[in-house]
């Protein structure tokens, strides 16, 4: 089963393996007939009306208003309607350097997401700390805080290289079972149940 | 200035004066707070805009460096405080009393150096949160992620802050006052927050609609450039400047180069000096643009975004060919600029300069002159002249309000005064008057880059630099004019290749906290309105 969008051709993307093997996963768990064509229409359906947080704390967040504006326009996807509350957004694109400060409140707003939920690390902040990973005020990646789908390098990554994630995070999304439980759900509650929040349940 | 230190030195003889083109005058710390009140009220020296303190740690003592310029006569001094006490519990007079931004300034240095200002209203920490151990741009701090490790858990909140005096024995007395009134209504606006324009967060005492405070919380994007860079080499310094107020990222680079420059002794080439100007008058116009963007958009105009847009991506092209960014362009270096221009590089700008004109009155006839854009910006958040000052407000924002402060007139660097452009000031203050400002703002860059797009003259455009470069001991500031405001650099060098104390004092923080001021009795909505209409950059403030 070959997973790709629409006009963009198999052979064009990169990480190929990784979604071949979400495909294994997905075949060998078996499901029925019935459940397995409703998850294929569904899924359709999610990955491509992906919402997007409007979740900005620097240099990236400039570039990620470029994509909404008309040369890039995310809207040709599905992903124009950015939400300022996480309780109506799919997926969380951290656009900018998380320090101390503000973990709390971004650890907050990650739990706040309807599920199923997504996060795109955009940029090299976060993804490692990038340029101000020496600091003493800057957490070292967001890995540690919240489950990472895709990550965007660049500082910032252009909005060509946004457009690309957001497409591979479509990908992952249509091989995922909707029902029986999501295929990346276990794995999502084994890093919760690792970095607890105190007075939350999940 | 030669008087203007005779002067101060006729009142204070005890105060010491180095340097001649900015002097560092150092006083006693008991004289301090009348040699501030005399020099703010005094006819012939006014100086009565505080433009940053710099704390310091020599090591073998603390102390802070007051920046004050005149409206007078332009002139910038630096006042050097030593701070009394321990190295546990070093204190200072407070200036907030005498020049209102001071008092903000102060609550950075007790941050960062944990200098108590005796008579400051508000001693709380600025960026760290309160449980945060030790002062982090001490020499001696130890950055052990253990000691502050980064925590999932809610930092801990208080409604209380201290103020210090003194007792009749010279002791520190510890009081404690309330930040709201007990019975206060308190919403919490921010970090996450649409109109906030990043992470910053307001915490707001309301009256039925009307703002009674705000409380400015910030540091959800604090990165701690300025002791990154003590740890670096001066070339590697540069990159952070791309970084914190991103729509200036050339006028920033272009800032801490000419220190640097002066510094070392170094001339840099005309055909560097123009091409670093045109790139910053650049920038002032894609800033702008993107301001009345997402400006409109706060107001609910949002299809301005795609017209301001369309502008800001023809002059991102022109960047990208010559710096091969589109933001983060990294292009001035300590000797003048990375790599030549493009070789399109004068016909883009002149296809630039063709369309920005018909764009300007399409901005102006879509939202300038729309009712509803009229209604919600008139007489909303109005800042006199003299508060300008006093909060240091700088920028269009200021010269809104009638100031004219803008420091490529003031303090005219690199081939600024030669050039033909009006400084635009108005007089009315509110936010209006703000966004008015910034549109003819850049038209009167366009005039700046009409004069120069012809004239780029041959030459090198860097001149060589040794590699490991090295800097005398010494204290150097500059102040130039970014997209936002006044720009100030300071720079200290102990003789080494690595800056011994940078500080980079940014426009955007005192026009982050002058919102309390403004808004009172406004109605909540307008706090949108305001904050969008005085154009600050969040990791801007915070560094």
């Amino acid at each position: 089963m070959e997973v790709t969008t629409k006009s963009m051709p198999y052979d064009a993307w990169q990480d190929n393996e990784y979604i071949e093997g979400l495909v294994k996963q997905l075949q060998e768990s078996g499901t029925n007939v019935i459940v397995g064509s409703l998850d294929k229409l569904i899924n359709w359906g999610r990955s491509n009306s992906i919402w997007p947080l409007t979740f900005a704390t620097s240099c990236c967040g400039i570039e990620f208003v470029s994509l909404g504006a008309a040369r890039f326009d995310m809207a040709r996807f599905g992903w124009e309607v950015a939400r300022s509350s996480p309780r109506q957004a799919d997926f969380m694109m951290v656009a900018g350097t998380i320090v101390h400060r503000m973990v709390p409140v971004f650890r907050r707003l990650y739990d706040q997401l309807a599920e199923p939920k997504y996060v795109i690390a955009c940029g090299s902040c976060a993804i490692s700390g990038g340029p101000f990973r020496k600091s003493y005020h800057v957490a070292k990646g967001i890995e540690d805080i919240v489950p990472v789908d895709v990550f965007v390098p660049g500082c910032p990554p252009r909005p060509e290289a946004m457009i690309y994630g957001i497409m591979q995070l479509s990908r992952k999304i249509k091989v995922e079972r909707f029902f029986g439980g999501v295929n990346r759900k276990e794995k999502q509650q084994e890093f919760l149940a690792q970095h607890p929040v105190e007075g939350v349940e999940d | 200035m030669a008087n203007i230190i005779q002067k101060i030195q006729t009142l204070f003889p005890s105060a010491t004066v180095e340097g001649d083109a900015t002097p560092i005058i150092t006083i006693p710390g008991e004289q301090w707070h009348d040699m501030a009140l005399a020099l703010r009220d005094d006819a012939e020296l006014k100086f009565d805009y505080c433009v940053t303190v710099v704390g310091m740690d020599w090591t073998e003592s603390l102390g802070a460096i007051y920046y004050l310029m005149s409206t007078a006569s332009n002139n910038v001094i630096g006042v050097k405080v030593v701070a009394k006490g321990d190295r546990e519990k070093p204190w200072i007079h407070s200036a907030e009393d005498v020049w209102h931004v001071a008092g903000l300034y102060e609550r950075e240095v007790y941050d960062f150096f944990g200098i108590i200002f005796v008579g400051n209203s508000d001693m709380r920490r600025l960026f760290l949160n309160i449980d945060w151990v030790g002062y982090p741009l001490r020499k001696d701090y130890d950055a052990n992620p253990d000691i502050n490790p980064v925590s999932i858990e809610n930092e801990r909140q208080t409604d209380f802050t201290d103020v210090y005096s003194l007792d009749e024995k010279g002791e520190l007395v510890k009081t404690e006052r309330r930040i709201f009134e007990k019975e206060d209504f308190v919403v919490n606006i921010g970090p996450q927050h649409p109109a906030t324009h990043g992470v910053l967060r307001f915490r707001t005492a309301v009256d039925g609609e009307e703002i009674k405070k705000i409380d400015i919380y910030l540091g959800y994007i604090h990165r701690g450039i300025e002791k990154l860079c003590e740890s670096l080499a001066y070339p590697q310094t540069l990159h952070f400047m791309d970084r914190m107020d991103y729509f200036s990222a050339h006028n920033y680079h272009h800032a801490l180069c000419m220190v640097i420059e002066k510094a070392a002794g170094i001339e840099i080439s005309r055909r560097a000096q123009v091409i670093r100007v045109m790139m910053d008058e650049l920038s002032r116009i894609a800033s702008h643009c993107l301001f009345i963007g997402t400006y409109c958009m706060d107001l609910g105009a949002t299809t301005m975004l795609f017209y301001t847009l369309r502008v800001r991506e023809q002059i991102l092209d022109i960047m990208e060919k010559t710096c091969g960014a589109r933001m983060t362009f990294n292009y001035d270096c300590i000797g003048g600029v990375m790599q030549d221009l493009a070789p399109d590089f004068v016909d883009d700008v002149k296809a630039l300069l063709a369309v920005l004109p018909k764009n300007i009155k399409e901005y102006n006839e879509i939202f300038t002159g729309n009712v509803i854009a009229k209604n919600r910006m008139e007489g909303v958040g109005v800042l006199s002249r003299e508060d300008a000052i006093a909060y240091g407000v700088t920028g269009p924002s200021g010269r809104a309000s009638g100031w004219a402060c803008d420091m490529r007139k003031l303090q005219p660097y690199s081939i600024y005064s030669e050039l033909d452009f009006e400084e635009v000031v108005a007089t009315e203050g509110d936010s209006m008057a703000r966004f008015k400002c910034r549109m003819r703002e850049m038209e009167e860059s366009a005039k700046i880059l009409e004069q120069l797009v012809d004239n780029i003259p041959d030459g090198e455009y860097c001149v060589k630099v040794p590699k490991l470069l090295k800097l005398p001991a010494g204290k150097w500031f500059q102040i130039t004019e970014g997209c936002r405001g006044a720009f100030g650099i300071y720079l200290e060098s102990d003789g080494s290749a690595k800056p011994f104390r940078i500080k980079l004092a940014t426009p955007c923080l005192p026009q982050a906290a002058v919102v309390d001021h403004i808004t009172r009795g406004q109605k909540i909505a307008d706090l949108i309105t305001i904050g969008g209409s005085l154009d600050y950059i969040v990791p801007d403030i915070d560094r």
